[in-house]
């Protein structure tokens, strides 16, 4: 079924009797070419690639919770390619088209809007450091402008530009970056693999490998053992759990990050604003939530909840650059399991 | 979270720096045929389990003690608190 504008007017003509199920919820087959343990942002966009790119149809994803119950569910929404180093710069603008494109993609409204991502810069030595990100963008493809005071203050008047320990000098800005509406990349995904004949099987947790001659030819689990030719791994913070299954070791250590919605306001914050001295980013989203996040709690977790410490850090982190939030109350919070490479950096 | 420091008593974690794995206090000897595999493993690998995690709290922000906390990584539940040269005296008994 085609999702479109004439789809939804005709529906609601003929009292919405016309809409189905936007996947399957099919039995595991005995053996697959492919299985994707995870149905997160990755085991399911590596489904849907695999089933609408390359061809490979004969796929399963299993899902231990229901579709999306990871952190691709728990995300702040932020889209860019706003980074430096040739290694993972290309990497990221690959991305960022690939999200410009989704929807055309999947035929699915995952909200994609590209409001522009600021990161504030607060001195002259880290306005050099963003002329040379900048500048690493556009290398890559990427788009990347320099904002000045006077720019930045015709955009987000609002901004505490004086602030005494963090005056505000200007922003990059990468135009293309935005937000995306979370958990529709998830079923756009989803239901795109589903239609090229992907098995995605919720509430299947792999809980073992089966390993014959070095080679994994198939999985366990609560569902029974699933066989494969190929296997993928994409369960996020879990993975060291999963793959001591197989008896590897990972360089990963789990760590929660926390996201916080406020009440809803009126429109106020236009773009994605990050600050350059500490910690914090945010964004509105179409409800009127502040949708905003900062560091790590920095110590191991699976608990999927944070503590107190790092919520303060992060509202302070909000109020030295923008104090006009200060009367507005959070309204939710949570946490995910990240995996991160030591020395801190995520690969989720 | 509190941890029960053992000589000042409850202490905000906050006054604490997450160090890691206590793994990491016993650092492979070098030898003659320096075995790159062995520090491979012992910089990056890590068990990272989910469930009771004995690691390194550097208390910063108090009296720069180095502490082991024993940890349930899946509740934060803290079992137990003990001093670095105790941890390891306790681990070599064993
Ligand atoms: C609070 C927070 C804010 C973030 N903000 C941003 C942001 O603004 N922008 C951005 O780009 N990224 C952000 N991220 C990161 C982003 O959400 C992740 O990179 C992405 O969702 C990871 O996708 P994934 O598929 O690897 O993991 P997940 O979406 O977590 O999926 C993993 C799945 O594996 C399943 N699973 C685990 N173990 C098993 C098993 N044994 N068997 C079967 N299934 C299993 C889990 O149930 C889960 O559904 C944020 C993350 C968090 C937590």
């Amino acid at each position: 079924m085609n999702y479109s504008g004439f789809k939804i007017f005709w529906e609601g003509l003929t009292g919405n009797k016309g809409w189905k199920k936007a996947w399957r919820e099919p039995d595991p087959k005995k053996e697959y070419d492919v299985i994707i343990i995870g149905g997160g942002g990755h085991g399911l966009s590596t489904a849907y690639y695999l089933s609408n790119r390359f061809n490979v149809n004969n796929v399963a994803v299993l899902e231990k919770g229901w579709l999306g119950s990871g952190n691709i569910g728990k995300n702040t929404t932020i889209i860019r390619s706003n980074y430096l180093l040739p290694e993972n710069q290309p990497f990221y603008e690959l991305s960022l088209k690939l999200w410009e494109n989704l929807e055309n993609d999947t035929n699915y409204n995952s909200m994609v809007s590209q409001r522009g991502v600021l990161n504030l810069f607060h001195s002259d030595s880290q306005r050099d450091a963003f002329v040379r990100r900048g500048n690493a963008m556009i290398l890559s493809g990427a788009d990347a402008n320099l904002l000045n005071e006077n720019e930045l203050k015709e955009m987000c008047p609002y901004l505490d530009f004086e602030n005494a320990r963090f005056p505000i000098k200007g922003a990059l800005l990468q135009k293309r970056g935005g937000t995306v509406r979370h958990d529709a990349v998830a079923w756009g995904y989803a239901r795109g693999a589903d239609i090229k004949g992907v098995d995605i099987i919720q509430n299947c947790e792999v809980g073992g490998f089966i390993i014959k001659k070095g080679k994994c030819i198939g999985v366990e689990t609560n569902k029974g053992i699933i066989k494969a030719k190929k296997i993928a791994s994409c369960v996020a913070g879990s993975s060291s759990k999963l793959m001591s299954k197989a008896g590897i070791r990972l360089p990963i250590e789990s760590h929660v990050l926390q996201a916080f919605v406020s009440e809803g306001l009126k429109p106020v914050l236009d773009n994605v604003i990050t600050f350059g001295a500490g910690h914090f980013y945010v964004s509105q989203s179409d409800k009127g939530g502040l949708v905003f996040g900062g560091d790590i709690d920095g110590y191991n977790s699976y608990a999927q909840r944070g503590n107190l410490p790092v919520v303060e850090d992060v509202c302070e982190g909000g109020m030295a650059i923008m104090p006009m939030i200060g009367r507005a109350r959070l309204l939710r919070m949570w946490g995910g399991d990240n995996g991160y490479v030591n020395g801190w950096f995520t690969v989720y | 979270m509190i941890i029960q420091h053992p000589d000042l008593g409850p202490r905000d974690s906050s006054e604490f720096v997450y160090k890691g794995d206590a793994a990491l206090l016993f650092r492979p000897k070098r030898t003659e045929n320096n075995d790159q595999k062995i520090f491979h493993d012992y910089l990056y690998l890590r068990n990272n389990p989910a469930g009771k995690h004995c690691e390194l709290w550097y208390h910063e922000y108090g009296d720069r003690s180095w502490l082991v906390v024993t940890r349930d990584t899946t509740t934060h539940e803290i079992l137990k608190v003990e001093h670095v040269t105790d941890y390891i005296k306790s681990c070599k008994a064993k």
